[in-house]
């Protein structure tokens, strides 16, 4: 008798390779399993999957042993490998120290996880993005497949509405609402667009969505062509997110293949294709008007609104466009019931909203919480605080068109209106964290330069008038400022919203408004006192040598551009203040910390 | 109104053959297509590096609309480019999350570096350098990307020494 031969036992060893798991050098980790596992024959099944939201600990690698369990290694370098091959999958003993979650085990990532609630990201770092099949046993295209053959196009529309959900680009349009107009909007022709120009600086929801399941985008863009009656559709993606193309394109080719997409899909007589065009670098573009302008090969610029979109859209036809991460919950409201979302939130906010956590936070990574938690609790609980214990000084929501929402008013709770009432937006979801060492009228300054470049010059207020705030934010950055310059802002402020078309104008004082209203002091201590009380703009710095430190090393005297640094070696230095042009190459050289700026 | 010099076009002179045949094959795969002209100058963009002014009167051609709205397309949007690239291309984010992270000391350090100006080549054609609002890798800040690789958590020191071994 041959002796009975076991099955070896086989691990599933995921490596994540979305783009911030490459970035971190998920690949080189990817080779270096590949070529441990070669060697010692283990018997392991090696794939990839998309960003799981633990940025802070990438990259990432996931181990499903034999019996179902996971487990979840971070910061995995190529050196660390050959321990985790030979201890975990031979040796059968995971190594603890590096894992960053476990399902057998509690460790201190987990409250990362705790308040999370995932419906946008529900197959985010949980499935190959790449396998039509993992999203199919995920209950991929059930809820395309419930509505075309189960529900007519009213059902569809009542279900989204009953939801509550509100347009997660930003601006909290009703979705439900948007696709009864283009519903009911007269035409042969229809479309339907999906926005993913993420030109936030700071936010990366969207693509992280897009290169993690790209299937689920494809499916709630379906279900709005049904419900609208269209037979064709756009995803616009920003060109800067190369991967999450190629993404969405296999996954356009492989849901036609399966009958998913195409002429007469599943057997009725519902057809839609689907095409991926790439933008080219505006950031207007992320506006719906300029948005469709772009699609039609023409300059991304807005256009006066009515008629709108869902009466006059791409060529002229009823469109319906939507933000990737409102089509991302489109099948899940479907499968669980309007209801089901509906009773997550607050009154007026539902379900739950994706924020891309980024700045000086511990944690920096893509997060899912349900509408009406507080920012303390996503910033503390999720995001584990700010890094090296400083002190948490304001967090920017909104991107460009958002504010700076102060530590003090961290008890607001995230929906669209009480997060309007600071003053800030919503936005589509970028929250990057300051701690105090942000100057805040720096802050602002950033943001005003960003949107005058973006300005796409329609407006003339939006134009000339970004351009002249961001010449008094610069001039009080440098010590400059003078007596009026806040009135003059706020006075710019108010002209650049009420006479700008689109919202990239409209908005643009967001980040000026906010801190001048919760920042006034730092304001006038630039432009009274020439002082930058968290100690940034270089121009208002004094730099003196501290003489219990300095080692008398002569660095910072070569490096000095005006040779305002004296003294001899192995003896203390010091800065003849009239000389001094402030550029701070001395405290970026020395290696004892002894030149001090103040 | 004075034009100032970075609008002026470059004096070009005859295009190589090879090129020009390369712009007729996008055109070609594009022709009828409505809405066509930025995936086209995309393709081009690709193959040539940049896009000549030749290229844009070719596709002007080739698509049947005036070149002028074509180069009004070309000046609107970041990605297009009129002048040629280094051999390789050094995008700096600065993002918020970048910004906050020190991207302005990164960037100060590389362009130190290579001894060149922001959105300038070197003189040995090897880098050209340039600002981006943001490459969507905020948790790694701050970020650049050389080419099709991205390089993240970076210090002044660790870019200098990126650029350097490239």
């Amino acid at each position: 008798m041959t002796p009975v031969r076991l099955k070896p036992k086989r691990y599933k060893v995921v490596v994540g390779l979305g783009s911030c798991g490459i970035a971190a050098g998920g690949q080189k980790v990817r080779s270096a399993l590949q070529d441990t596992i070669d060697r010692a024959h283990a018997p392991v099944e090696l794939t990839e999957t998309g960003c799981v939201g633990m940025c802070y600990r990438e990259p990432l690698v996931d181990v499903i042993d034999p019996g179902g369990s996971l487990f979840t290694y971070g910061n995995v370098t190529p050196e660390r490998v050959a321990r985790i091959v030979e201890e975990h999958f031979l040796g059968q003993t995971p190594v603890v120290e590096w894992l960053v979650r476990a399902q057998t085990m509690a460790l201190p990532d987990d409250s990362f996880f705790a308040k999370q609630k995932r419906i946008v990201l529900r197959n985010c770092g949980l499935m190959n993005p790449e396998s039509i099949d993992q999203y199919l046993a995920r209950d991929g295209y059930r809820a395309l497949t419930k509505a075309i053959k189960t529900m007519d196009a009213e059902e569809v529309i009542k279900t989204i509405m009953d939801s509550g959900l509100r347009g997660r680009g930003g601006a909290g349009f009703p979705t439900g609402m948007k696709w009864q107009f283009a519903h009911s909007a007269r035409g042969e022709k229809k479309y339907v667009i999906c926005n993913g120009d993420e030109g936030d600086p700071g936010a990366f929801m969207d693509r992280s969505v897009l290169e993690g399941d790209p299937h689920s985008i494809l499916e709630g863009m379906l279900i709005c062509g049904y419900a609208i009656g269209a037979d064709e559709g756009y995803l616009y993606v920003r060109a800067e997110y190369p991967l999450a193309v190629a993404r969405l394109k296999k996954a356009i080719v492989d849901a036609t293949a399966l009958g998913y997409l195409g002429k007469n899909i599943l057997g009725t007589d519902f057809s839609f294709q689907l095409h991926v065009k790439e933008g080219a670098g505006a950031f207007v573009c992320g506006e719906e008007t300029a948005l469709m302008a772009s699609i039609e090969g023409k300059r991304g610029m807005p256009r006066l609104r009515p008629p709108f979109p869902a009466t006059s859209g791409l060529w002229g036809k009823p469109t319906n466009i939507n933000n990737v991460e409102s089509y991302a919950n489109i099948p899940w409201i479907l499968l669980q019931g309007g209801a089901a979302f509906a009773a997550m939130g607050t009154e007026k906010s539902k379900g739950t909203k994706v924020f891309a956590l980024a700045g000086k936070i511990a944690r920096g990574g893509l997060v899912e919480v349900p509408m009406g938690i507080t920012i303390r609790e996503v910033i503390f609980e999720v995001g584990g605080g700010i890094k090296q214990g400083r002190e948490f000084k304001a967090v920017q929501m909104g991107g460009p068109s958002g504010g700076c929402i102060p530590a003090g008013l961290a008890d607001t709770v995230i929906d669209y209106e009480s997060v309007t009432q600071t003053g800030a937006i919503m936005g589509s979801g970028g929250m990057v964290v300051l701690d105090d060492t942000a100057c805040m009228v720096e802050i602002a300054r950033f943001f005003l330069d960003f949107t005058q470049k973006e300005s796409c010059g329609k407006c003339t207020f939006c134009r000339v008038g970004t351009k002249r705030m961001l010449e008094v934010l610069t001039r009080i950055t440098q010590g400059e400022g003078k007596e009026g310059d806040i009135e003059l802002l706020e006075d710019l402020c108010e002209k650049v919203k009420v006479a700008s078309l689109c919202g990239l104008g409209q908005t643009a004082p967001n980040p000026v408004l906010t801190t001048l209203r919760y920042f006034r002091d730092e304001y006038e201590a630039h432009i009274r006192e020439k002082r930058c009380p968290a100690h940034y703009c270089k121009k208002l710095l004094t730099y003196e040598i501290d003489p219990l430190r300095c080692t008398g090393c002569t660095i910072c005297a070569r490096v000095c551009p005006v040779q305002a640094i004296s003294g001899i070696v192995k003896q203390v230095h010091a800065v003849d203040q009239s000389l001094c042009i402030h550029c701070g190459s001395c405290v970026t050289k020395c290696r004892f910390d002894a030149v001090k700026a103040r | 109104m004075s034009k100032s010099s970075k609008t002026r076009l470059p004096r070009q002179g005859d295009p190589p053959l090879g090129d020009q045949a390369r712009v007729e094959r996008v055109l070609a795969r594009y022709s009828g297509r409505i809405g066509a002209v930025i995936p086209v100058l995309q393709e081009v963009q690709e193959t040539l590096g940049y896009l000549p002014i030749w290229a844009i009167q070719a596709i002007a051609l080739g698509l049947e609309i005036p070149a002028s709205q074509v180069y009004g397309v070309v000046t609107f949007y970041a990605q297009f480019r009129l002048k040629p690239i280094g051999k390789h291309l050094c995008k700096v984010c600065h993002g918020t999350a970048c910004h906050v992270s020190g991207a302005t000391e990164v960037s100060g350090a590389i362009l130190e570096q290579l001894r060149v100006l922001e959105g300038a080549t070197t003189e040995d054609g090897k880098f050209t350098v340039e600002s981006v609002a943001c490459l969507g890798c905020c948790s790694l800040a701050p970020v650049i990307m050389i080419d099709q690789e991205t390089f993240g958590r970076l210090s002044p020191d660790k870019a200098r020494k990126i650029v350097k071994e490239f």
